[in-house]
């Protein structure tokens, strides 16, 4: 396929590959969340230890021009801990569910990181003075006596090696009985959304102590229990706007001036379903894993096991467009129910103009469309295809019949190879693939 | 046992009749192997299930405490080679449950 998007050709080549080599991968290392900040220069990941690891990107210079745009070290944190609560006799996991930026306001960044009960507001800032020459003390710590000092001096500001700090700042508890699935903060700047299996609550990312519910659709009996929330995110725009996908494959827009309480939505997206298709495996594999607004605010995008639908905000009847990830697998979904990878959630991103869109599939394969010619690439994050700047070369699955060269048949992907996560830079054609333990990031030859 | 054979004789109708999707023809190959799926609502069942994501580990400190005043002379019994199975025959000590250690390595990403 020649390119994707705007009339020109994509080319897309490897930049970098973070992460070890080891063929076990130990499970804390294994990435479950990547996010862009808002300029682009930083990009976050989340793993299932716990830990947040955020890259910077190297400024263009002259003494390395090999090194331009790429992604760098910035800070490493530890933002959740595993935790037991002791009521439930549950372990609470520490993996990161998500990472959400907050738009720069001054010198340092904040960051909103989750796992399944508590949401934390994290602050990376850097320091690159330190002031020397105080009067009470030595330069290496030590108290001086204070009869000996005969004068006063003015401390001075000297400059050290750069050093970046990450705080919590806030830590946003309690609030969740169930599992949190997705963060997002509103364009207010102010209040930000948290959403798990039945509810979503709308905080001030200023107070901790306490949030608003603002869905709730937990049943007083739980035995009529039909649906479930898998993903919720704030209008790029619109501040009162916000969606929530569910289990069934429907979004419910709700507008927070309606009501307190938006259990009673403005908009219900369904694509309605021919019946005589339906089986066991259609509610499940029907399922929204994510959902995402384009940055226009015009659209939205939905990812669901076999499928990307994107949807115009202005018709809730079915999609606009349509477009199949790997529909060889709807002739596999026995196995892939028996080992549970019919429950695996994939996530889906926009590009900076939204002009195309990406999402991941196993064998470490990951697909763009290109909504403006239709066209549709497929490629794999390997080690194979890791040499600096090489181009990437398409991928084919080959579903019957005779395999030609290069195609992988159906049966032969591994479906332990799964890419959840992935990423688009806001502005340029850089992407962000997690590939269980490693992070590829790829970039366009034009770039 | 004769409804098991009812449905083999539907699904060779269906086989005849019609064409089968491939996601039906997976559903029947899937309810050969599990005759009792879906009999209850299996919405719910999925849904509770991962409602309930997460092993419930149980300790109860005074099952503890009585066993290790019984066994206060003998050795404490060495840990369980399957620390993730703690039933109710067995009475977890805290050396059996699965160590919640916190990450102190720093993240492989970061290097």
């Amino acid at each position: 396929m020649a390119g994707v998007g705007g009339g020109n050709d994509f080319q897309w080549c490897f930049s970098q590959v973070k992460g070890a080599i080891d063929e076990d991968v130990a499970e804390a290392d294994i990435i479950s969340t990547v996010e862009f900040n808002y300029s682009g220069e930083l990009l976050a990941t989340g793993d299932k230890g716990g830990r947040v690891v955020i890259f910077q990107r190297e400024q263009e210079s002259k003494n390395r021009p090999l090194s331009r745009g790429e992604y760098n070290v910035y800070s490493t944190f530890q933002s959740h801990e595993p935790e037991f609560d002791y009521l439930k006799s549950l372990e609470i996991e520490e993996k990161i569910n998500k990472i959400r930026w907050l738009p720069q306001q001054n010198a340092a960044h904040f960051l909103l990181s989750t796992n399944d009960k508590t949401i934390k507001l994290w602050k990376i800032s850097e320091r690159d003075k330190r002031a020397e020459g105080y009067n009470l003390k030595d330069e290496d710590g030590r108290l001086r006596d204070p009869f000996r000092i005969t004068s006063l001096r003015v401390p001075v500001l000297m400059p050290m090696d750069l050093m970046v700090e990450a705080s919590p700042r806030r830590i946003f508890a309690n609030a969740h009985t169930y599992h949190i699935n997705s963060i997002s903060v509103n364009s207010d700047y102010e209040t930000y959304l948290s959403a798990d299996d039945l509810r979503i609550n709308l905080w001030h990312l200023e107070i901790t102590d306490r949030s608003f519910n603002i869905v709730d659709i937990k049943p007083a009996n739980m035995e009529e229990l039909t649906e479930v929330i898998t993903a919720a995110e704030c209008h790029p725009h619109q501040c009162n706007v916000f969606v929530y996908s569910s289990s069934k494959g429907t979004i419910r827009l709700c507008d927070m001036r309606a009501a307190a309480l938006c259990d009673r939505h403005s908009k219900f997206f369904e694509e309605p379903e021919d019946p005589s298709s339906r089986s066991f495996f259609s509610e499940i594999i029907s399922s929204i894993s994510d959902v995402k607004f384009s940055h226009s605010g015009r659209y939205m995008m939905t990812r669901d096991y076999l499928s990307v639908k994107v949807w115009d905000l202005n018709m809730e009847n079915r999609p606009v467009e349509t477009y199949q990830v790997h529909e060889y697998l709807r002739s596999k979904l026995c196995s892939l129910y028996e080992n549970d990878c019919i429950f695996d959630k994939f996530e889906c991103c926009w590009n900076g103009s939204d002009s195309a869109i990406m999402t991941g599939s196993y064998n470490n394969f990951f697909r763009m469309f290109d909504r403006n010619t239709r066209r549709d690439i497929t490629l794999e994050a390997s080690r194979e295809s890791s040499k600096p700047r090489a181009m990437l070369k398409p991928r084919k699955v080959c579903t019957g019949g005779k395999r030609k060269k290069d195609e992988i048949s159906v049966d032969s992907l591994d479906f332990n190879k799964k890419i959840l996560h992935t990423a688009w830079h806001p502005k340029e054609n850089v992407i962000a693939v997690a590939a269980t333990n490693n992070l590829y990031i790829f970039q366009d030859k034009m770039n | 046992m004769s409804s098991e054979v009812e449905t083999s004789t539907e699904e060779q109708q269906e086989m005849q009749d019609t064409v089968v999707s491939p996601e039906k023809a997976e559903e029947i190959k899937l309810k050969a192997r599990y005759p009792h799926l879906g009999a209850r609502p299996g919405g719910s069942d999925l849904l509770r299930k991962r409602l309930q994501k997460g092993q419930q580990k149980y300790f109860d400190s005074g099952d503890y405490n009585m066993a290790k005043a019984k066994m206060k002379n003998k050795q404490l019994p060495a840990a369980a080679a399957e620390k993730t199975e703690i039933t109710g025959d067995h009475i977890p000590t805290p050396q059996d449950l699965p160590q919640r250690k916190q990450s102190l390595e720093a993240s492989k990403l970061a290097f």
